[in-house]
């Protein structure tokens, strides 16, 4: 190691001449372009760019060189490592971008393989379909009304103006819960047991609830499972859903009912669907008509058109959804409404023929006996 | 109801070429349910013609015996030369009229006549029976005709074989619509027509000459007309014509008396009853029954009267059920050829009844005795008492016309009819109710084509007509305007109503439990909820297991299943069975079932529900009364699983499912109601008892049982032939939404370094790791972070029936760096806590 000498040639230092500096640095370049992988190039790295390497040995032989010298000197040594090490960093990059290219090329697999380790899951399309048809109306302002499955008759029939001899009362097929233990209804004569409850025949109980638990205007929709005494084949269950709806205002009117009706069939079904109504009978109703719907399938043209038939609504055009009307002031009289101020409308339709023909159902059973290849294509929402 | 077009052009004068669908189109919009338009004889063509029958020659070499008869077409076939015709049939004789089908016709259901060989003889058409020209359902011989037809005679026309017949679905307000009178009226307001209203005839005034009556129930009868004809002559035939319309009506023919009564019901809606004089014993009496009472009805059923039945009866006893069924013994009597005499016998002396009865008792004898019949139908929905003697006077006529009888001169008459109701109703309410303007007139103009006498300008004073009992209040009325105006007509306009909240939290906590089992592979399943006690012993349920206690239904689908669920197990694990048994294995994985609903829990001290009062709002002690009439009916929810949690493949094997899956299900269920699940080893059926956990919450501060989760008892499963370790999770949902912390309080999250402590815990095999977890967090206090047991470990090493817990635990402080040594204090702190609590030895780590 050299002393500092004060009259000191720079020149006469052999590892600062400017010709030993780029000799070393073009060595340096050269060797770590010749580097063929990674682990030549960290050789390379500290034959050249090392603390012994040539140019960091002529680097400490600066500090010797008198203040007038050391700053030339300096400059060249600082450029000759930066050329370096910008060469070695490039090649390390280039280097490192080859074997990440080899690596994952042999890493590649077959995306193809098919891969179900999760199965999954689905919620059942009758639940959906009551939930999508609640959101309508639930951002219109309604609120969901809910009551119990076995209930009294005065809420399931008399509130609603079906008096025990009313014909549409044995319409109905009620199935009529046993009274109380030991006592057998069976001897009475009469189907009806006299415990006074049956199993809803419709979720209209709810809105007799919902009508003396909250005072006017009311705006509910009731979801739920109602039974019927039918036994289950392709069109038929004992137990199904239905979704009925009351709004009980001032001023409300059966355009108010149409209206109401064809904004659900568009929500449900898309633009261009829309209703008509058909007088009917419902003691609950006064007057009451049948909600038809145009064919989901095929929008009417199937009408008079042998060529292009519908099996959906048998070349009618129309598809029947269920019952509706203007609530029956009796109704309203039965639950502390005051028919003089208030009117209202309702209606009800089945679920299960809902999902039918929206989704291309055929057989009710499908719906019913959980059969999961049924209830997974379905989803989450539907 | 059927009704031929051709017979309702008999009162309304419809346009000519108005076919049965069109007809059907304008009924449908003024109300009235039109289920199918059948279009009789449309695809017939003739010829078709009355034949005599001049020969008969018996052919016996084949199976059966046939008849190879000449018959008579008159000029039909062009040659006027007798057609040769094969026929099976033997309930005619030579000289008889039938119907011929010469070659060249096409009979209904496309069926060709042709010449053709059959057995050894070329048969040149066909004899026809009614039911190849779908006249009726006889099929056991060919028609033979009245004798007056001539040969040769175009038997389409004669037959009446082309018509259209609509059948209509009759509401129960529109009982008069169950009459040829009733839907001509409706026709003729619907097209604007006037109506010919067949009642309207001259009917002779009520006199003391008649057959005695008396009516002791005046309120279950409030009108009975009784009129006699005598000398029927018993060989009388009802007319092709008559026949025809009966048949088209679906009602089978009789005899010419029972016809006729049957015709004038369907043509005015009233029913009547006629009974052979000869068979009754002193005067009619309208009564309830006598207990004990017997009456054997036309059906030839002996049935026991209840106390509340009405009758109509003599001196001897009951001979009608009113307004259902007569009885057998003072029947007409079907007319028949007595050949010692050489004499038609059969009734001759006839008594007709034409009363009104109420719809309520009417309606419970057909309920009672299971009896429906067309009459009664008619009752129960309403009857025109006006239209009573206008349908005793029509049945006479009828009788003389067509049985050659003669009508008594008597006329009884017991009526007790009330004053009609008259309704008062604001002449706007249409208009306010339909939301558009109709205006006062036309209110009145429909009101007037209903029936309805109207009097009044702004407020009208309305008398329904008799025929119309269901208009009873003001909202009756403007149904009828409203509808007549047409329901197509209304306008359209969307009510806005005031903001709403959106859904409920537990609505909320229902949809979400719902997407949460499904995301962790379980299908929704919604199963039927009627069980029977087979199910509940294959459960093994003790026999003072409150589950067994179940709402009975009177009236269930199937004997086997009459109550309803008090667990949502048996319908998930039938569902179950039914996915292994279409082969689900086949698809690589297990099957996972969930459903959320309602089960039935009766106390079995359930009062019965009493009738509420309907004309004011009944007060909410009354409410309470009926809703402790019925069951607790908490929504529950759950889960069931067999067979692998995954698929194996490519990657790697399957997981297999079992109990500890269905108690993450539960937990899943439970961290979506936000609630702490506390788990506990126990017993419970239909468990394994040794793979069952107790699930309970925090509910106000009490500890309440909320559900179970684990696999199912090895005998249960064999019961129910499911596959072994099928696992089951079941919960209340609605207490657990109650255990609920509400909102999500964020914690501070703390940004300094975790410290991470390992330990292993030897303890008996008996004690639950809970209670090891519980003891380490306690002692571990605030610095605690979480807890992880992430080994279980059983092993000679340890001893008999002991096994050993490792837990990773993390600490962190809020506001420092934990040091090594704060760190391993709260770890010992936590050790020490276990060891006291539960024994537990540390684990040389």
């Amino acid at each position: 190691m050299s002393a500092p000498n004060k009259s000191y040639d720079p020149v006469e230092v052999e590892a600062l001449k400017p010709e030993q500096i780029d000799r070393a640095r073009d060595e340096a370049v050269a060797a770590v372009a010749a580097a063929g992988d990674l682990e030549e190039l960290r050789e390379v790295k500290t034959a050249h760019a090392g603390d012994r390497s040539p140019l960091a040995l002529a680097n400490r032989e600066i500090g010797a060189l008198p203040p007038h010298a050391k700053a030339e000197a300096g400059k060249r040594v600082g450029q000759a490592r930066g050329a370096v090490n910008k060469a070695l960093k490039a090649r390390q990059e280039e280097l490192e971008r080859e074997r990440d290219e080899r690596v994952l090329a042999e890493e590649s697999v077959d995306v193809t393989l098919p891969y179900d380790r999760r199965p999954r899951g689905a919620r059942h399309p009758l639940t959906t379909l009551s939930e999508r048809i609640e959101d309508v109306f639930v951002a219109m302002g309604y609120s969901v009304a809910e009551g119990p499955e076995v209930e009294a008759e005065w809420f399931n029939f008399d509130a609603l103006n079906l008096d025990p001899d009313h014909p549409a009362r044995s319409m109905q097929d009620t199935f009529f819960v046993q009274a109380g233990e030991g006592r057998s209804s069976k001897d009475s004569g009469s189907a009806a047991g006299d415990s006074g409850v049956v199993l809803r025949t419709h979720t209209s109980p709810v809105q007799i609830r919902s009508m003396l638990d909250r005072e006017p205007p009311l705006y509910v929709i009731c979801p739920g499972r109602v039974y019927r005494t039918d036994e289950l084949d392709a069109t038929h269950t004992p137990v199904f859903n239905q979704v009925e709806l009351l709004a009980i205002d001032e001023g409300l009117t059966m355009a108010d009912l149409r209206g109401t009706l064809d904004h659900m069939v568009r929500s449900l079904l898309g633009e261009g669907m829309h209703t008509r109504l058909r007088p009917s009978y419902f003691p609950f109703t006064e007057p009451s008509a049948e909600m038809d719907m145009v064919c989901y399938v095929c929008r009417g043209a199937s009408v008079g058109n042998p060529e292009q038939p519908c099996r959906t609504c048998n070349s009618e055009g129309w598809i029947e959804l269920g019952g509706c009307g203007m609530v029956n002031p009796r109704v309203l009289r039965a639950c502390g409404v005051d028919p003089e101020r208030y009117s209202g409308f309702a209606f009800g339709f089945g679920i299960e023929r809902m999902l039918m023909f929206r989704h291309s159902v055929e057989d009710m059973r499908d719906m019913i006996e959980g059969d999961v290849r049924f209830t997974l294509p379905f989803g989450m929402e539907i | 109801m059927r009704a031929p077009l051709s017979w309702l052009r008999e009162y309304v004068d419809l346009p000519a070429g108005e076919t049965g669908r069109q007809v059907a189109a304008r009924l449908v919009d003024a109300g009235l349910e039109v289920e199918t338009v059948d279009r009789l004889g449309a695809d017939l063509t003739g010829p078709l013609v009355v034949g005599e029958v001049l020969a008969i020659e018996e052919l016996t070499e084949f199976k059966k015996p046939i008849r190879y008869c000449q018959v008579d077409v008159g000029k039909a076939n062009g040659s006027g030369e007798p057609q040769n015709i094969i026929c099976g049939a033997r309930n005619f004789a030579v000289g008889d009229k039938v119907v011929v089908a010469l070659p060249g016709a096409v009979l209904p259901g496309d069926f060709a006549i042709s010449a053709r060989k059959t057995y050894g003889k070329v048969s040149e058409g066909m004899i026809c029976s009614e039911r190849e020209l779908e006249m009726g359902d006889d099929h056991a011989g060919i028609i033979v005709l009245p004798p007056e037809h001539e040969a040769g005679t175009d038997a389409v026309a004669l037959l009446e074989l082309v018509d259209d017949v609509l059948d209509i679905a009759v509401t129960p307000d529109r009982g008069y619509c169950l009459s040829l009178r009733g839907l001509a009226r409706e026709a003729a307001t619907a097209y604007g027509v006037p109506l010919r209203d067949p009642a309207l005839i001259d009917v002779p005034a009520p006199n003391a000459d008649g057959y005695p009556v008396e009516v002791v129930d005046r309120h279950a009868c409030d009108r009975f007309t009784a009129r006699t004809v005598s000398g029927v002559r018993p060989e009388a035939r009802t007319p092709i014509w008559m026949k025809r319309r009966l048949q088209k009506a679906g009602m089978r023919p009789v005899s010419l008396p029972v016809d006729i009564t049957n015709y004038v019901m369907l043509e005015l809606g009233s029913p009547l009853h006629a009974y052979d004089r000869d068979r009754l014993d002193g005067p009619i009496t309208v009564r309830r029954a006598e207990r004990g009472e017997k009456l054997t009805t036309l059906d030839a059923v002996e049935r026991t009267l209840h106390a509340e039945d009405l009758v109509i009866a003599d001196a001897r006893g009951p001979i009608g059920l009113a307004g259902v069924m007569g009885g057998a013994y003072s029947e007409i009597v079907d007319p028949a050829f007595d050949a010692e005499s050489g004499r038609w016998e059969g009734t001759t002396e006839i008594v007709v009844e034409a009363a009104h009865f109420a719809p309520v008792p009417i309606a419970r004898s057909v309920r009672r005795h299971k009896l429906p019949s067309e009459a009664a139908k008619r009752w129960e929905r309403g009857v025109d008492p006006q239209a009573a003697a206008s349908a005793a006077q029509r049945t006479v006529d009828l009788l003389e016309l067509l049985g050659g009888g003669t009508a008594g001169r008597g006329v009884t008459e017991v009526s007790s009819a009330r004053e009609p109701q008259t309704i008062v109703i604001p002449a706007d309410l249409p208009d306010r109710t339909a939301g558009q303007e109709y205006g006062r007139e036309t209110v009145v103009r429909r009101l007037h084509q209903v029936g309805c006498d109207v009097y009044g300008q702004d407020e009208l004073t309305v008398t329904p007509p008799s025929w119309r009992p269901d208009l009873t209040d003001p909202a009756d009325l403007t149904e009828e305007v409203i509808r007549l105006e047409g329901y197509h007509n209304l306008p359209v306009r969307l009510p806005r109503p005031p903001s709403g909240r959106g859904l409920t939290e537990r609505q909320r906590l229902h949809r979400r439990v719902g997407r949460a089992l499904a995301a962790d592979g379980y299908v929704e399943t919604p199963t039927y909820p009627f069980l029977g006690q087979e199910l509940l012993d294959a459960l093994g349920f003790e026999a003072d297991d409150a589950r067994r206690r179940t709402v009975m239904l009177a009236n269930p689908l199937s004997e086997e299943e009459p109550g309803l669920r008090t667990t949502l197990l048996p319908g998930l694990l039938t569902a179950l069975r039914r996915n292994e048994g279409r082969g689900s294995q086949a698809h690589g994985t297990g099957v996972a079932l969930f459903e959320t609903g309602l089960v039935f829990l009766p106390s079995g001290e359930e009062p019965p529900a009493v009738r509420l009062p309907v004309d004011r709002r009944p007060s909410d002690e009354e409410i309470a009364a009926l809703d402790a009439a019925l069951p607790e009916q908490p929504r529950h929810v759950a889960a069931v699983l067999a067979g692998p949690r995954d698929r194996g493949g490519w990657w790697g094997g399957e997981t297999p499912g079992g109990w500890a899956d269905a108690v993450e299900a539960a937990r899943r269920v439970a961290d979506e109601a936000g609630a702490e699940l506390l788990v506990g080893n126990g017993q419970h059926a239909p468990w394994h008892p040794g793979r069952c956990a107790v699930l309970s919450v925090q509910v106000d501060g009490e500890r309440r049982l909320v559900g179970h989760a684990g696999e199912l008892h090895p005998r249960v499963l064999k019961e129910l032939g499911l596959p072994a370790r099928t696992s089951a999770m079941e919960l209340d949902l609605d207490l657990l939404a109650r255990a609920g912390s509400g909102p999500v309080r964020s914690r501070h999250i703390s940004t300094f370094p975790v410290a991470t402590q390992d330990v292993a815990l030897v303890v008996d095999g008996q004690v639950p790791a809970v209670e090891v977890e519980q003891a380490l967090r306690r002692g571990a206090g605030q610095l605690l972070e979480s807890l992880r047991l992430f080994d279980v470990f059983t092993g000679e090493q340890l001893g008999a029936g002991r096994k050993s817990l490792a837990y990773a635990l993390r600490f962190r402080a809020a506001d420092r760096t934990l040091t090594a040594a704060e760190a391993s204090e709260a770890r010992d702190a936590a050790v020490a806590a276990a060891v006291e609590e539960t024994g537990a030895v540390l684990r040389g780590v």
